[in-house]
């Protein structure tokens, strides 16, 4: 590889994305955009959920359940059907998206120490916000719980009910969802940016038929290769530091861990994302085409398989199976370590192996496709 | 110093069953002007792209400046200037970034760079222009440019498919008047084209025709197909019906229609004017004009072409 052709290349590229300050801009200002109306607009954080309460049992006990609940300001009591009716109804016609039984015996099973059972019904329709409701449900039970059973039983049996729980509250205690977005976002951009700039530029230049007169010079395909990507991989540099900063100056969230951490997991991933772009660009002839193709095959993984908005966890047991494929998923894992968490790489140390396995891969069989003699 | 810089044998190319380029030979030397003239699809484009080494030669061989086309590409490419059919430069460049950027590419810098984007400056008459837009110029500059570009790193080897397609008259013939200052400094060219008038201007000519090479030569030679006969222009009404009934006239070779017009080709003027009057006269066309004219490189053409579909068809 000879640095003054890769240069003329990589400087080519620059020139032509500056013509283009739109898509430039939109680049940039996505980010931003993205950040603001998931952080703002579709707020996961899930508050004043519309509660039912039957409660059978008509006890103090029962009684303090039931305002745990509406205290913690997540639940907002709305009704309070009779013993015996229709509880199916209650959710059926929207009257609230949760309905917390407490069974006759509450009090006594509690008094007697037997383990007192409640029911919750959960308006599952809404995946996401039923899984966020049924953690804060869970929590609340526990914390309950654990109060209970700190005036009746020893100590070290009330401290393990409440570990179940912590890791929620221990890494985002206030159940902020923008949070846990802001890694989600960068990983989702990057591809936007890697994926779709890569493929469109060499697609382009397909289509208006200066490929083939750059083959045809003396340029080595490695040249090409590097010179064409180098320019996005910059463009995706600076859109990571924008979220970043968006998320500072918006939400307050900041980078927990190690910049350079950061810098490298980030690069890795941005690798094999441009190296997707360049495969998908070696696929299609036409921009519409690379357009589609990298849309479908990149950005909707990464929304939806990456547990970036969806959990995994509450997805169809073949669906997590596909989550495996795509590097989103790792990268997330790691970017929610070292930027909420503040860990180091090491305890990630396979989910960036797996990243350096994906980015070789996929590297080597666009070089491979785009650089071919035909036969 | 006169030693052909471009020998090809035989060359080949399949595309799965379909032979897009069949038996190839032929040899350009330096300071010549070789025309590859054909009709859509005979193979010009296909021909030229295994010669600049991006398309590997199903059989035969093809050697540049001594280079072997199929064994070294890489070298080859470094060797020959290449100005593609569709080749346009970035638009959206301007005039000197679009020269920097293949001068970057050819790995030129400093005073060789600066002596070379003057020289392409001046080729396409762009002086004090290089800061607009490359996308703003009007087609026949742009080519020139173009061109300018491809030549940059001095090849001695240059191919040029349909360079002048889509560009009026009057540009058509600067840029020629370019392919002949290039092909007078010793490089050898190869140029493809649909226009007749163009193919006049090489040299010499291939007409290629469904992959193959049916003639060879320079234009009077071409013309020889016809030595020894003589050829009759027929102006009449329904020219088809007409040149159903003189197909199968004695002493009458060919009727080909042009137009309104037939060509005749026949063993002796004098002759076969009277035998094409009494036929048509009789048969009520009317007018009917018959003039002796010199065969054009169309008439070549059309006889080749026939001449080879009817070998085709015979085997
Ligand atoms: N990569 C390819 N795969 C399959 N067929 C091809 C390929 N390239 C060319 N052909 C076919 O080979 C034939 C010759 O094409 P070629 O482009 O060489 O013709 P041409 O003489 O340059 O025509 P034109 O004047 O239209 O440029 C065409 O029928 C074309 O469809
Ligand atoms: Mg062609």
């Amino acid at each position: 590889m000879r640095l003054r052709q890769t240069w003329a290349v990589a400087k080519k590229e620059m020139r032509q994305a500056r013509r283009d300050p739109l898509s430039l801009a939109l680049l940039f200002a996505l980010p931003a955009f993205m950040l603001i109306l998931y952080g703002y607009a579709i707020n996961f954080d899930v508050r004043h959920v519309r509660l039912a309460v039957q409660d059978r049992d008509m006890s103090d006990a029962s009684r303090s359940l039931v305002s745990s609940f509406v205290n913690s300001t997540y639940f907002d009591l709305v009704a309070s059907p009779e013993p015996g009716s229709d509880l199916e109804s209650v959710m059926q016609m929207r009257v609230a998206k949760v309905v917390l039984v407490i069974p006759e015996g509450y009090a006594a099973d509690i008094g007697a120490n037997r383990g007192a059972k409640v029911q919750l019904l959960l308006d599952g329709a809404d995946a996401n916000t039923a899984t966020t409701v049924l953690g804060y449900a869970s929590a609340l039970v526990a914390q309950t719980n654990a109060e209970l059973m700190h005036g009746t039983r020893a100590a070290a049996t009330a401290a393990r009910v409440a570990i179940d729980y912590q890791p929620r509250v221990f890494y985002n205690p206030d159940l902020r969802s923008t949070r846990f977005l802001v890694p989600g976002l960068i990983g989702f951009i990057l591809m936007l940016t890697a994926v779709l700039s890569t493929a469109l530029s060499v697609v382009r230049e397909k289509e208006r038929g200066t490929m083939e007169q750059l083959r045809v010079t003396s340029l080595r395909p490695s040249e090409l290769i590097i010179g064409k990507t180098l320019p996005y991989l910059g463009i995706s540099l600076i859109a990571t530091v924008i979220i970043l900063v968006a998320a500072r100056v918006l939400f307050d969230v900041s980078v927990a861990g190690s910049y350079f951490d950061l810098f490298v997991a980030t690069l890795i991933y941005l690798v094999g994302a441009l190296g997707w772009g360049l495969l998908v660009s070696s696929l299609s002839n036409t921009q519409a085409m690379a357009f589609q193709v990298g849309l479908v095959t990149s950005l909707l993984p990464t929304i939806f398989f990456s547990g970036f908005i969806f959990p995994i966890r509450s997805m169809p047991v073949f669906i997590q199976g596909l989550s495996h494929i795509f590097p989103a998923r790792y990268f997330l894992v790691v970017l929610r370590g070292v930027v909420l968490k503040g860990a180091g790489l090491a305890p990630y140390w396979k989910d960036i192996l797996f990243l350096v396995i994906y980015a070789a891969i996929v590297l080597g069989i666009a070089t491979a496709r785009l650089t071919r003699r035909e036969v | 110093m006169n030693q052909p810089v471009i020998e090809v044998r035989g060359l080949v190319k399949r595309f799965g069953d379909f032979v897009s380029v069949d038996d190839v030979s032929f040899d350009v030397r330096p300071g010549e002007v070789f025309g590859l003239l054909g009709s859509n699809g005979a193979g010009k484009t296909t021909t030229i792209r295994m010669l600049c080494g991006l398309l590997r030669p199903s059989a035969g061989v093809g050697h540049i400046l001594g280079i072997d086309i199929a064994r070294e590409p890489e070298r080859l490419k470094r060797s020959i200037g290449y100005m593609t059919q569709r080749f346009s430069l970035y638009d959206d460049l301007t005039i000197g970034q679009n020269l920097r950027f293949f001068g970057g590419v050819y790995g030129l810098r400093g005073a060789a760079f600066d002596a070379r984007r003057s020289w392409a400056i001046d080729i396409a008459g762009l002086r004090g222009k290089e800061g607009l837009m490359t996308g703003s110029l009007p087609g026949g500059w742009k080519q020139r440019l173009a061109l300018a570009c491809a030549l940059l790193h001095e090849p001695k080897v240059v191919f040029l498919d349909e360079p002048t397609g889509g560009v009026d008259p009057l540009s058509r013939r600067k840029f020629w008047q370019l392919i002949d200052s290039l092909a007078a400094s010793g490089v050898a060219l190869i140029v493809t084209t649909h226009y007749l008038d163009e193919a006049e201007r090489c040299d010499r000519i291939a007409l290629m025709h469904a992959g193959r090479i049916v003639a060879m030569g320079s234009v009077p030679e071409l013309k020889e197909v016809f030595s020894g006969r003589a050829m009759l222009e027929v102006s009449c009404p329904r020219v088809l019906d007409a040149q159903a009934l003189l197909e199968r006239r004695p002493g009458i070779h060919e009727v080909s229609a042009f137009g309104t017009t037939l060509h005749v080709v026949v063993d002796d003027a004098d002759h076969g004017r009277a035998t094409i009057a009494s036929t048509l006269a009789g048969a009520g066309f009317d007018p009917l004009e018959i003039e002796r004219i010199v065969p054009s490189l169309e008439d070549v053409f059309i006889h080749c072409i026939e001449a080879e579909d009817e070998r085709r068809d015979a085997s």
